[in-house]
């Protein structure tokens, strides 16, 4: 029955991993309301999949307790909708978001949190790029994979090392990492993600129109970026923030053991333990001693 | 015509009688084909096409393995590990480099390899430096000092390959040594020899040289790519370094890519300091400014030193006119995964899914691929023993090597990972 593979992957083919997010906390608070957000992103979605007949879309839902996929254009498991009155995308979709929801809410503990939790980041895209790995692996014939983060919760401060180690993985695999940030101030993470690995970050300034700002800046493949002019990146901030008071400094002190950052000169690392300016074991300063006594 | 065992080249009679006789007269390639049947390993898939060998199994099983030896090696969760280094390759030019062991040559096989590691290794530890040592007619030159940039190192090594001569490990040492005493205290100092040679051609008592390393604690690790010897092995074990001898190109560039990832750190031989680093903002787009390292005006896209507000081009660097360390925060960040390591996944073998007491799931929790083989019987896959997710091979070796996260801890808000404990 099957037949030798006839598919033709040319340079504009892409795979898209869109991480969705649906922190309950933040989109109860945002003056923009998610069923209006969903709606244009769902056109979006599927105007990627009719801009060419390969182009493959997955959707990962960050939630603020958990991660998962919701949608995926290539699996075999999507049906048709039952009344035919939207396309197969759009209810397949919804209904894997709603359970996801549903999940989502039972993992939430009772008790209410000081700030709004921030949704999580790091697994949405470490799931995402496991699944670009996948792609790579099918063989030479690929289509180009990219990440788009349609993101609006704050950055949460606790996820910062497995965020770069995320950064860093795509930067190694040539993935690039699209921000569109819907929030209020900008994302330090995001904007670092985009800068690192070659994509864009964009924040939209009307969302009302979010539609047109997501088919004309992140629509196209890779291979027609260098066609178009699109927002450059400016003022990323890579400074540091110190450990002791969580303010960026210019310049610090970093310990050359366990590189993190101070603001002032201490005596010992409040991370590693290790007392500075002098040999790290016992032994060796014991040793010394005993010369001197004896 | 002889061949180099002595046969006469036409086949007859004799040699199937010395063959039996003696299975040492066999060549590798003749006992691929009569013991290793290389052809049976080939399959078909549905429509008639030759299916590429997997190998997959293989692979994993390597790589299992080889976690399996640094696990045991780190034996608790958190060993310290030299993160800022500064390292010497000393590359060994004498006649025994031009040897055509390796396609096409020692020497070209060496060159390559070194580029390449020259690049992982300030990927992976990105405040460190390498400095380059050409060892030949027995004597030792310096060929570039310890920077931090990459492609200097890389071009002196590309336009310096001719061998000749004798190598000398003593003179290489005693080089090494004088330039390593030079470096702060905070620094760890490494050595990594190159070795195609089988002698050593040395002025005066090499176990003195190697006394005096190990009283500076320089750590000497040597490749070899000829034999193994006595007086390599003997340096490496005093110095606490590690020896290997490569058999073939791909060993030799497995074994010289181990040397990347920083090793553990002998707790006596680095001081922990706090040094003074600078972290430059990115200048203004449109900004005109004369750059300190080309020393001409550059429009827009440099940094600018916080100490004393030249633009230099790049980092990470040292400010030339006031000496200040410069990085960004991602330089560091790219070292947090060697303080923060996961841990190994367990295995899960197929026959324990099939027990219905376990919540086994069909597919993996990073790709979403099905863990059933053709037939619907699981395959062998791996867990994590925090979030007890299910992963396949492919993304265990991606996420141990690569990706240095769990999907599964990061997914789940209050599973315990070990960032969170921070």
């Amino acid at each position: 029955m099957a037949s030798a593979p006839s598919k033709h992957y040319t340079d504009d083919i892409s795979l898209l991993v869109v991480t969705l997010d649906t922190n309950p906390f933040f989109w109860s608070t945002f003056s923009f309301h998610f069923s209006d957000f969903l709606s244009q992103v769902l056109a979006f979605l599927n105007s990627i999949l009719l801009l060419g007949q390969l182009n493959q879309v997955v959707v990962i839902a960050t939630g603020c307790n958990s991660c998962s996929y919701i949608y995926d254009s290539s699996s075999n498991r999507n049906h048709a909708s039952t009344n035919g009155t939207m396309p197969a995308l759009y209810s397949n979709l919804l209904h894997n978001l709603d359970e996801f929801a549903a999940k989502d809410h039972q993992f939430t503990t009772d008790h209410k949190p000081p700030t709004v939790p921030s949704s999580l980041l790091s697994g949405a895209l470490s799931m995402a790029l496991c699944y670009i790995q996948r792609a790579f692996r099918a063989g030479p014939m690929h289509p180009q994979p990219r990440i788009l983060c349609l993101h609006g919760s704050t950055d949460g401060p606790e996820q910062y090392v497995a965020i770069m180690n995320a950064i860093f993985s795509a930067q190694h695999s040539s993935v690039p990492v699209d921000s569109c940030y819907i929030g209020s101030n900008n994302s330090a993470f995001l904007q670092q993600a985009s800068y690192i690995t070659g994509g864009i970050y964009y924040r939209p300034p009307q969302l009302e129109g979010l539609f047109q700002y997501l088919s004309t800046v992140f629509a196209t493949d890779l291979h027609s970026r260098e066609y178009l002019r699109l927002p450059k990146s400016l003022g990323v901030d890579f400074r540091a923030s110190c450990f002791c008071h969580k303010q960026t400094i210019d310049m610090g002190y970093v310990c050359s053991v366990c590189l993190s950052i101070f603001c002032e000169h201490h005596d010992k690392c409040s991370t590693c333990s290790s007392v500075f300016g002098q040999a790290q074991s016992d032994v060796a300063s014991a040793d010394s001693r005993k010369r001197k006594a004896s | 015509m002889n061949n180099i065992a002595g046969r006469p080249l036409n086949g007859d009679v004799e040699d199937d009688d010395e063959d039996e006789a003696n299975d040492d007269g066999l060549e590798a390639w003749e006992r691929a084909y009569t013991e290793d049947r290389s052809w049976e390993s080939l399959q078909e898939d549905e429509s008639g096409l030759l299916r590429p060998i997997d190998t997959t199994a293989v692979h994993h099983a390597q790589y299992r393995r080889r976690l399996r030896a640094l696990a045991s090696n780190a034996a608790t969760a958190r060993i310290q590990k030299g993160l800022i280094r500064y390292l010497y390759i000393v590359v060994d030019l004498s006649k025994a480099a031009s040897e055509r062991d390796f396609r096409p040559s020692r020497m070209a096989v060496i060159a390559k390899q070194v580029e390449s590691f020259i690049r992982e290794f300030f990927d992976q530890n990105p405040l460190s430096h390498v400095g380059l040592v050409t060892t030949k007619d027995g004597v030792a030159n310096c060929l570039t000092d310890l920077g931090g940039s990459p492609e200097s190192h890389i071009k002196a090594l590309m336009g310096k390959l001719e061998c000749s001569g004798d190598a000398s490990l003593q003179n290489a040492l005693e080089l090494v040594h004088s330039n390593l005493n030079q470096i702060p205290s905070y620094g760890h100092r490494e050595v990594l020899i190159l070795y195609s040679a089988l002698s050593t051609c040395d002025p005066g008592d090499i176990m003195e040289t190697i006394q005096k390393c190990k009283k500076s604690k320089i750590r000497c690790s040597v490749i070899g790519l000829a034999a193994e010897m006595f007086i390599c092995k003997h340096l490496c074990q005093e110095t606490g370094g590690t020896y290997s001898v490569a058999l073939d190109e791909s060993h030799f560039k497995e074994l010289i890519l181990e040397h990347s990832p920083p090793p553990p750190a002998i707790a006596e031989y680095a001081t922990a300091n706090l040094i003074k680093m600078g972290f430059p903002q990115r200048a203004a787009e449109g900004s005109v400014a004369i750059c300190t390292c080309h020393e001409e005006a550059k429009t827009g896209g440099g940094y600018t030193c916080p100490r004393c507000k030249v633009r230099v081009c790049e980092l990470p660097t040292e400010c030339r006119i006031c000496g200040l360390t410069l990085i960004s925060s991602p330089h560091l960040a790219r070292s947090y995964h060697h303080l923060f390591p996961i841990v190994p996944f367990a295995e899960i073998s197929p026959s324990s899914q099939n027990d219905p007491s376990h919540n086994f799931t069909n597919t993996c929790f990073g790709c979403q691929q099905s863990l059933l083989s053709q037939g619907n019987k699981p395959e062998l896959s791996v867990s994590c023993p925090k979030c007890k997710q299910q992963f396949c091979l492919d993304c265990d070796i991606y996420i141990h090597e690569s990706l240095h996260n769990c999907p599964g801890c990061e997914s789940f808000r209050h599973s315990k990972s070990v960032t969170s404990s921070q």
